[in-house]
């Protein structure tokens, strides 16, 4: 049975305030975007000259753009599946607790309110290779930690930063994913001999699948988005860009180098890609997911 | 350019229809800290010393935030009269010819009271256009130096500091010897072990007199005296002579731990030493290869100019020129030297300093001013005049963290930041046409 409304402009005039926030903050700036991308410009505005496709051409030769790439894409996966693994390793060990259920919780969803920047100096501090307790720690087992220096011990110290803070994110979601999880179930399970590995894999996991999906999606989506505060105040994008993300190129190349341009280029580029993924997503890795 | 001249305009009526009050205008920085505290009490004086002007500092963040912040502005016609601007950020102001006011212009134009020749000239040299004339006004400048740990040094039976590279890879055999965990790290390595080690051997760092006299400047950090050096530096770092530490001032930590016995860094960094560093140090010259050259030159300046940005009316561009004059008055610049370990600007503040036995209470301080002035600056040691130098240094930060790290040679290394640092020159030229 299908419900009419009798009025033609209501429905639009409801919607007017949330098309007018979209255009305003969304739609204007991105197609400024748009425009800028076809531009060259001087850092002042003083010249503006049309240049069709170069700032496109020039990205698609530079081999320091397909570096940046392959980085996003190792660092945002790593932040995707560490966050969600531990997350779900948690959320599963949290559920068991019985006694001071809420304190163990609440503990673990704090991090999420740490800014992503602060989130990032506190790591960067712990693992400050002259004065960090942990790199001076890993250093007395023998591990030589420098960052400064070491592009893949970088990577680990912003996917760790970066992980950190989504983890609690996750964490709810598992916690009450598992809490809509009906009992007879793994009861059943249980009953029928199931060890509690079994359990966990075979009836848990795949009801849990809605969750870890959606999760999925977010976690790449901060990473690609969201992580700038935490690459910003820790590695800059070094050493030798091994940091240096498609986020992270977009502002350094776009307010430090002042190539407006080219910064509009990438944000365009990187805007596809996203679209991209999450198609992708919903296509190919949603069909597995049972709801 | 039509619509920022209708904003001149504009602002010109709002102005005019106050013109009785004193002639405000903004001064956008970016000194925090205890430097930041000294700048503002430099205002204040000057506020407080005539009642026609009034200037109000605004701390607009890091170097690049400021300068980054300051372009949005004058996009948006809400720019302040004067930026303090980063030394990279140089060659960027001056391709802006509609934006900037070049200050030996609005000395003339405001008559203002103005004697190029009272400013170090190796300091000016960095801020002036091919026939000298001085485009900003030099405020906060330094060099780099050499700090040492006397106690270290002691321990070591060593008495002075080296003064040629031949001697700082000697001197960290004997403190490695005597128990020092490295010889000497760095600070600021494209700045101090590039740019600097180029001009101090009077090698050019760039084509077009370093970038001065025109925009299809080629790098030319790839030859054979810099790759010496670095070769040595990585054959020193294997052998714990040299310890890389990051890429601004990160390293400073190693020497203040005493890890490290030497560290060459900006002579700004004098302040912070003196309170982090809980040992003698002492400052000594950046050194040299005995080996390339008999007299090493000036070393070249880092540190931040200040700009006068157009758009504005007369009135407020005579604050600005008075504003300028007093921070160049010998009592100011001597007070912001003593404090801040900066440059001294004029020769003026140089003797002012002198002759109240500052350098004598305070022994080191004066190595980077005699550094600075022992010769005249050849074209290889006036400065460096490269667009996108920001995203240069960056490339070459990268290229040496290359070679630190062992993953390419020194001498490929060099040759693919010069040849990415190229790719970013023509794109600034192209941007410039």
């Amino acid at each position: 049975m299908s419900v009419y409304f009798p009025q033609k402009k209501l429905p639009y005039l409801l919607v007017l305030p949330q098309l007018v926030i979209t255009a305003i903050f969304f739609l204007w700036p991105a197609g400024q975007a748009v425009l800028q991308a076809f531009y060259r410009e001087d850092a002042f505005g003083l010249s503006q000259q049309f240049v069709g496709l170069e700032n496109f051409v020039d990205l698609f030769q530079d081999p320091l753009y397909y570096k940046s790439m392959v980085v996003t894409m190792v660092f945002s996966f790593s932040v995707a599946f560490l966050g969600i693994a531990v997350a779900l390793w948690l959320a599963v060990m949290a559920d068991r607790v019985i006694r001071g259920r809420m304190v163990y919780q609440t503990l673990l969803v704090w991090p999420y309110a740490v800014a992503p920047a602060l989130a990032g100096v506190l790591w960067w501090i712990l693992f400050d290779p002259n004065i960090g307790p942990v790199a001076l720690f890993l250093d007395r087992i023998g591990l030589h930690w420098n960052h400064f220096l070491n592009g893949d011990q970088a990577m680990i110290l912003v996917v760790i930063s970066a992980t950190w803070k989504q983890i609690s994110y996750n964490f709810l979601f598992f916690l009450a994913g598992l809490q809509a999880i009906p009992r007879s179930l793994i009861e059943a399970a249980a009953i029928d001999g199931a060890s509690s590995f079994k359990r966990f894999w075979d009836i848990v996991f795949p009801l849990l699948s809605p969750t870890t999906f959606f999760l999925l999606v977010v976690n790449l989506v901060y990473a690609f988005f969201e992580t700038f505060g935490v690459i910003d105040t820790t590695t800059q994008g070094g050493p030798d860009g091994s940091t240096n993300t498609l986020v992270y190129k977009v502002f350094k190349d776009g307010f430090i180098g002042l190539d407006s341009g080219g910064s509009a280029a990438q944000s365009i580029v990187l805007m596809a890609i996203v679209g991209l993924m999450t198609v992708i997503q919903f296509r190919f890795i949603e069909r597995k997911v049972q709801y | 350019m039509r619509k920022s001249m209708f904003a001149t305009t504009v602002l010109g009526l709002s102005i005019a229809s106050s013109s009785f009050a004193a002639t405000e205008i903004e001064w956008w920085h970016a000194m925090g800290g205890a430097n930041g505290e000294k700048l503002n009490e430099i205002v204040k004086e000057f506020n407080d010393s005539q009642t026609q002007y009034k200037v109000d500092p605004v701390f607009k963040g890091t170097y690049t935030e400021t300068m980054t912040s300051a372009i949005a502005a004058f996009r948006a016609h809400k720019q302040p009269a004067i930026v303090q601007v980063f030394e990279v950020g140089t060659a960027t102001m001056m391709a802006a010819k509609g934006a900037v006011y070049p200050v030996y212009k609005l000395m003339k134009d405001t008559k203002a009271d103005f004697d190029p020749s009272a400013y170090l000239s190796s300091v000016t040299g960095y801020y002036s256009d091919v026939d000298g004339n001085m485009l900003s006004m030099p405020f906060n400048s330094s060099t780099p130096v050499l700090y040492y740990n006397k106690e270290m040094f002691k321990k070591a039976g060593l008495t002075t500091p080296p003064k040629t590279w031949e001697e700082v890879a000697a001197y960290s055999k004997k403190l490695l010897a005597s128990g020092a965990q490295c010889g000497f790290t760095t600070g600021w390595q494209s700045w101090v072990q590039l740019e600097n080690l180029s001009a101090r051997h009077d090698v050019p760092f760039a084509s077009n007199d370093d970038g001065f006299s025109g925009l299809d400047t080629k790098l030319l950090f790839n030859g054979p005296l810099q790759v010496m050096h670095i070769t040595k530096m990585h054959e020193w770092q294997k052998s714990g002579i040299f310890s890389y530490g990051g890429r601004r001032s990160d390293s400073a930590p190693k020497f203040y731990s005493q890890q490290c016995a030497m560290y060459t860094g900006s002579s700004s960094a004098f302040g912070g030493m003196t309170r982090n560093a809980k040992f003698d140090f002492g400052v000594s010259s950046l050194p040299y290869w005995a080996s390339e050259v008999k007299q090493p030159n000036n070393t070249i300046i880092g540190g931040a100019s200040l700009w006068v940005l157009q758009g504005k009316d007369k009135a407020e561009y005579k604050a600005a020129a008075a504003f300028l004059h007093f921070l160049s008055t010998p009592e100011i610049q001597a007070q912001w030297h003593q404090f801040t370990g900066y440059l001294p600007i004029t020769h003026a503040a140089y003797e002012l300093t002198k002759k109240e036995g500052f350098y004598q209470a305070h022994p080191g301080t004066e190595a980077a001013v005699l550094q600075m002035t022992a010769s005249e600056p050849t074209v290889n040691s006036r400065g460096l005049r490269l667009g996108n130098f920001v995203q240069i240094r960056d490339v070459i930060n990268g290229a040496l963290e290359s070679v630190w790290s062992g993953k390419e040679t020194p001498q490929a290394a060099l040759d693919t930041a010069v040849k990415r640092g190229d790719m970013l020159l023509r794109k600034f030229e192209k941007a410039h046409n």
